[in-house]
């Protein structure tokens, strides 16, 4: 914001010039691990697929071309809008923005919940939310199928208690897809807007309801702004893998509940894989969330520069 | 004088007012009388209970029993977005997110206000707290005394009935803050709305008040005009939170009606006031530094030697240490014309009629 007070950068002084020394690691290892990997996947998808896996050194556009056009078995037909792909990538974005919403609507709650206790509780709480995190995902998930199947303990528990006659028929389902998707980000959610909720000034909502604001009104005018950086923060962090998951799709899943992930795994997996076509993929992934996200910062600085 | 009639519209009437948090007592039936276009003041060291009572009066605290009436309508019971009361907070509490101007709209908003009697009301106080060129900025882009003088706006804006001030100006400088009392003392008064300020700075009680109420261990101590409580402390307690004073120890020999007849150590005799209600025995008897001067020993009602001066710029402080070992502070104007003693020198001193008062413990 234009007219603050100095910020520490501009009156660090002497210090300012060894501070760029600092940041040579981790600009080697984003260089090293992650854009010179980026860079070779989007070399590899204008490459030709090699049978067993690998590529041929031989430019081609064939691998976006299989992503978006339908050419017949042979490949001598006219073109035709290839919707198998599309429709793969169009229920990823929903199931991921359906996870980052129920993700907010639990996590919300959790989060100011939490930021509400005493100091020395806190700590309590937010260990309790870490804990699963302990276990590795594959094993979560796992576990995940193991409660949800058709003679496992939910439906067993909910037949106990004559809530349901026959056991709801959960796995293979988008709605499994979901709940693992929701229930392996719910703390990515959390964790920001505990951040956010924490610094949140509690007089602030006094002063709202001093001026005549209901608890709604309180929540929405005052508390919601204040918290918002930990809101976006927490919905990329839930949306972005959700959107290119593969444990919780391939896992709880089915064939009707593809997702991007999964897609893009299966081209890189054993003999009958297309690499090209997965770097392909994956770059057109990567297209997508990076418009999402310049979108999502250009609205921020809008905001901030009014 | 400041004191107003007595038969003036009560503001606010808070009776018997207790709140307790478990075992310890906030306030303990606390009755007080505000009356309407008044500015009262809740004056008091930290922990006396002093914005308790304010966030009682707000609706932020729930009260343990009592009553609280404002114009008559017991408020007591209900939440804070319902009582025409406003707050200016402690550390100004203002939406961050908001302009002022989108800040001092926010009680009118939600009183759903048509937008342009709301947007009038808005320029009109912003023109009272001379922040109408700043309508468009954010908090951060104002300095503190903006920022207060906006919190100000933001709670006078709504026209509320009662105005509460908790320490709206600790967070400022010295030279800031001796600039907005006066200020704010004149918008009070322009603005007809009473206002009941909390303070433990007992200057800023006396420059601004109307009335104040000392208090101390969530009671009061006293209720008085500036001049009523400095002048006439009630007890120990109130002459000396108010202002320097001098307690000397003394023995009542006897009251009739407002005085007394006590023995000063040296053993001389003095009639004095004494607050209400105090018996014969062992006393305490308030002295303030400026109403004693220095004399010659012989026939002086108290005498003793100089221990020590401190040098105040325009006063000059001298301690006399009396004969039963009691040390007592004068200050002595600094003037060509007054000749402090030097230290060890035998003193008499003189109090000014009225000087003395006789305190109930």
């Amino acid at each position: 914001m234009a007219g603050g007070i100095a910020s520490a950068s501009e009156s660090a002084g002497i210090y300012k010039g060894r501070a760029g020394l600092l940041i040579l690691p981790s600009w080697l290892i984003i260089g090293f691990f992650l854009l010179l990997p980026v860079c070779m996947m989007l070399i590899y998808s204008f490459l030709t697929k090699e049978f067993r896996g690998g590529v041929i050194w031989e430019f081609s556009l064939a691998a976006y071309d299989q992503f978006f056009f339908n050419r017949g078995l042979f490949g001598d037909e006219p073109p035709q809008i290839e919707w198998t792909y599309i429709n793969i990538f169009w229920r990823s974005l929903w199931q991921a923005g359906l996870a980052t919403i129920f993700c907010l609507v639990i996590g919300f709650p959790t989060a100011w919940f939490i930021a509400t206790r005493v100091p020395r509780h806190r700590t309590i709480w937010l260990l309790l939310i870490t804990i699963p995190y302990w276990v590795n995902l594959l094993i979560r998930t796992v576990s995940m199928k193991f409660l949800i199947r058709d003679t496992g303990p939910l439906n067993e528990f909910l037949i106990w208690l004559g809530a349901i006659g026959e056991p709801l028929h959960l796995i293979n389902t988008n709605i499994a897809v979901q709940l693992g998707l929701f229930y392996s980000y719910l703390p990515f959610m959390v964790l920001p807007i505990y951040a956010s909720a924490e610094r949140y000034n509690f007089s602030l909502s006094e002063a709202a309801a001093d001026l005549y604001a209901g608890r709604w009104t309180i929540l929405r005018v005052v508390i919601l702004p204040a918290v918002k950086p930990g809101i976006i923060a927490g919905s990329i962090l839930v949306f972005v893998p959700s959107l290119g998951a593969f444990l919780a799709p391939d896992l709880l899943g089915g064939a009707k509940t593809f997702m991007i992930g999964s897609l893009i795994e299966e081209q890189f997996k054993g003999n009958a894989g297309n690499w090209p076509f997965g770097a392909a993929t994956s770059m057109i992934l990567l297209s997508i969330v990076m418009t999402v996200l310049i979108f999502y910062a250009r609205s921020q600085t809008r905001r901030e520069a009014r | 004088m400041l004191q107003k009639t007595q038969d003036a519209t009560v503001a606010v009437d808070i009776e018997n007012v207790t709140k307790n948090y478990g075992t310890f007592t906030a306030l303990s039936r606390v009755s007080l009388d505000i009356r309407d276009n008044e500015f009262f003041t809740l004056l008091g060291p930290s922990g006396c209970g002093k914005t308790t009572l304010l966030r009682s009066i707000a609706g932020f605290e729930e009260i343990s029993d009592g009553a609280i009436r404002l114009y008559g309508e017991d408020i007591a019971g209900l939440p804070p977005h319902q009582r025409p009361v406003n707050t200016v907070f402690q550390q100004y509490a203002l939406f961050p997110h908001m302009t002022v101007m989108q800040n001092v709209l926010f009680g009118l908003q939600r009183l759903r206000k048509p937008k342009v009697e709301a947007e009038a009301r808005c320029a009109e106080v912003l023109e009272l707290v001379q922040l109408s060129a700043f309508a468009g900025r954010y908090p951060n882009q104002l300095s503190g005394g903006q920022q207060q003088r906006v919190a100000l706006a933001r709670a006078l804006a709504p026209k509320p009935k009662l105005l509460l001030l908790d320490e709206p100006l600790s967070a400022l400088d010295l030279k800031l803050r001796q600039a907005v009392r006066v200020e704010l003392k004149q918008i009070q008064q322009e603005t007809g709305i009473t206002f009941i300020f909390v303070t433990h700075d007992q200057e800023e009680a006396l420059t601004m008040s109307d009335r104040i109420a000392v208090m101390s261990a969530g009671e009061v101590q006293q209720v008085g005009t500036p001049r009523e409580v400095y002048e006439a402390p009630r007890n120990r307690f109130v002459a000396d939170f108010i202002g320097e004073t001098n307690l000397l120890d003394v023995s009542v020999t006897s009251v009739t009606g407002d005085q007394a007849l006590c023995v000063l150590p040296g053993g001389r005799e003095i009639t004095c006031p004494a607050a209400a209600v105090v018996d014969p025995g062992p006393g305490h008897l308030s002295v303030r530094p400026e109403r004693m001067t220095l004399t010659v020993p012989t026939d002086a009602l108290l005498t003793g030697r100089v221990e020590n001066h401190v040098y105040l710029g325009t006063d000059m402080q001298v301690m006399v240490r009396l004969e039963d070992d009691e040390i007592l502070t004068l200050r002595v104007q600094n003037s060509e014309a007054v000749v402090v003693p030097t230290i060890g020198a035998e003193v008499g001193i003189a109090l000014e009629a009225g000087a003395a008062r006789l305190l109930a413990d």
